[in-house]
């Protein structure tokens, strides 16, 4: 039966290898290259400057703003979307009545179900857009524009949205306002996700747990909670790499993406600026191998945290 | 149940009542805690709803008033008259080219990753040769590195090839395909590689007895049985490629001043950043619907499916 295995092997592997070399495996090679150069981006020279790139790093004022930026966003991004999305979960699978079957969803839970994944399969660029007219700084924004009709602000003095740069809790207002649609959209994928595995859970534990005189809110905290900790911590390892990728939501709906004065750049609109604004292409490298490292260790970070004995069920 | 090893989540011992007798037990919840909690439940359930189809609504309907109205009377959500022609101004200032583009380039590259990426899942989940751990490897090193870390090699890669081969250049249909099956590549075979696993072996072992060969076990066999797997990956493609903006905007650059084969994503951002449609509001909102009715008309008809695919696909 190894008859022709080699052959066959090949033939299915060398399309998509071939592929993913070119356009994937030697454009991140090459970028590690030029980072150790001066290269510009558009002439041919460039001279070897050896690690000065990764030095120049670490006194770049723009690269530590970029830095905690991210940081705040991979902290909080997670934290809230995950909170809402259990929060939503419990009152749907847990917040209707109770009957001889044991403790029931809400009536008409498959409509919410349905209604909160919207925003998952519209594209981070509508989301924006939509985003950019209901955030607009004048009386036609949709949330301005009902604040000022109740009275809640004053119509000459708008809210900013995401062109304030004024700190709230330490962190640029125009940050937190990002921080509200990255939730937005994505409570409703991580509510089915914790629902399907609340629902995976049998029924027989919670007979014993309802028979042992445990309420829905002891219920939900000593059992529910701790056997849906594989989905919470898949989630949270998911919604990391989606913080550190809120540079669609920055290059739509920031000013001068990035702005404003700064306030809301994260490494990847700083690797942008660099290598397009001020054509160093050696130092955008730099700082995207930087941020390459940051994400594999911090992935490897999260593997390990997260990582405990599986409940089998 | 003693499976539950370590300590539980937050306890909120206020709410937790006390231990009830099992006779008592079937009123726990509809006494008068539980039908406040039960209230409790459909209204904050309902703003939540109400959170997120109200902005959709209001996109939808803005689409639909004029300019005047929009500037007017920013929030109603009731236009005086509906102005269908909005959509058709906005359709032929660059939308209907978009669609063409995002169509044109999405049969091929959709359908490409999906061969390809099971293809190779496959080789690498069944059988055994030299470097086959390497090569998964460096498919799922794929899923860690940020892609702007890749963005300046990469189109000036795109670049150089299109002096050659002209077709594989900046701003050409068959290589945006060709990138987009390679940057889809990781997570297909991540995926897939798993679900060939699962695969019952004594299947392909009968189907090769009775002579068939591997391609043949591979495409008539084997493929079908996992088709559970590959429309979960297909779903999950299908939406990250139309959603995808950060590629085009980079490698769908006019270099010789042609006009820009722009895909969806990338034209609705450029409209909106760079104000093409300036005073056009309606324009924009109309832009703005057509890019994503089409998708949401889709997942309420498949939702189920639609739901479990992704759902799936974060799971594994």
């Amino acid at each position: 039966m190894r008859h022709g295995v080699a052959r066959f092997v090949t033939g299915f592997l060398a399309l998509p290898v071939a592929l993913y070399l070119f356009y994937v495996v030697w454009p991140f090679a090459q970028a590690a290259g030029y980072s150790l150069t001066d290269w510009g981006g558009y002439s041919d020279s460039q001279r070897f400057v050896g690690l000065d790139n990764y030095v120049r790093l670490f006194s770049d004022e723009l690269i530590r703003k970029a830095f905690w930026h991210n940081v705040f966003f991979l902290v909080t991004v997670p934290l809230f979307t995950i909170a809402l999305a259990l929060f939503l979960a419990f009152l749907l699978n847990v917040g209707g009545r109770e009957d001889r079957a044991g403790i029931r969803g809400v009536f008409g839970s498959g409509i919410y179900k349905v209604i909160f994944f919207f925003p998952q399969v519209l594209s981070l660029v509508v989301i924006a857009v939509m985003w950019q007219q209901i955030y607009r700084t004048d009386g036609q924004g949709l949330i301005n524009g009902l604040l000022i009709k109740i009275g809640l602000v004053d119509a000459d003095n708008p809210i900013a949205f995401t062109a304030d740069p004024e700190p709230f809790l330490g962190v640029p207002a125009v940050l937190w306002w990002l921080l509200f649609i990255a939730v937005w959209s994505g409570a409703g994928f991580y509510m089915v996700l914790f629902s399907a595995a609340m629902q995976s859970i049998p029924k027989d534990i919670y007979e014993a747990a309802i028979l042992d005189g445990a309420g829905r809110f002891h219920t939900f905290f000593k059992v529910t909670l701790p056997l849906l900790r594989d989905s919470i911590s898949v989630a949270w390892v998911y919604l990391g790499f989606i913080a550190l990728d809120m540079y669609a939501l920055v290059f739509v709906m920031t000013p001068s993406q990035g702005g404003p004065n700064h306030a809301s750049e994260i490494f990847a609109s700083v690797i942008q600026f660099n290598a397009f604004q001020k054509g160093q292409f050696g130092y955008a490298c730099a700082i995207a191998v930087a941020l390459a490292i940051f994400t594999i260790l911090l992935a490897a970070l999260q593997l390990r945290i997260t990582r405990r004995e599986r409940i089998e069920f | 149940m003693s499976t539950v090893t370590h300590p539980s989540g937050p306890a909120r011992s206020d709410t937790a009542p006390p231990a009830r007798p099992p006779a008592a037990r079937r009123d726990v919840g509809n006494g008068f805690g539980g039908r406040i909690f039960n209230g409790f439940s459909h209204l904050f359930l309902a703003v939540w709803a109400i959170m997120v189809v109200y902005p959709l609504l209001w996109v939808v309907m803005s689409a639909l008033k004029t300019d005047s109205e929009v500037i007017r009377e920013p929030l109603s959500l009731i236009p005086d008259a509906l102005q269908w022609d909005n959509f058709a101004r906005a359709w032929t200032a660059g939308i209907d080219s978009f669609f063409l583009n995002t169509l044109l380039v999405l049969v091929f590259s959709v359908t490409l990753t999906m061969l390809l990426g099971s293809m190779a899942a496959y080789a690498l989940a069944r059988y055994e040769f030299r470097g086959n751990r390497l090569i998964y490897w460096m498919f799922l090193s794929g899923l860690t590195l940020p892609i702007y870390l890749a963005a300046v090699p990469l189109f000036k890669g795109v670049y150089n090839t299109g002096v050659s081969l002209p077709l594989l250049g900046p701003n050409k249909h068959l290589m945006l395909i060709l990138v987009y099956v390679a940057w889809s590549l990781s997570f297909t075979i991540f995926f897939m590689h798993s679900f060939f696993r699962t695969l019952p072996d004594s299947i392909a072992e009968a189907a090769q007895v009775d002579g068939a060969s591997h391609t043949r076990t591979f495409f008539s066999v084997m493929l079908p049985m996992a088709k559970p797997g590959l429309i979960s990956i297909g779903i999950f493609n299908v939406l990250g490629q139309w959603n995808q903006w950060y590629l085009p905007t980079l490698l769908m650059q006019s270099v010789s001043g042609e006009p820009k084969n722009q895909v969806i994503a990338q034209g609705l951002i450029e409209l909106s950043v760079n104000q093409g449609y300036k005073s056009d509001w309606s324009g924009l909102f109309a832009g703005v619907t057509m890019a994503m009715l089409p998708v949401l008309i889709v997942y309420i008809v498949f939702q189920r499916q639609v739901q479990s695919g992704l759902t799936a696909g974060v799971g594994k």
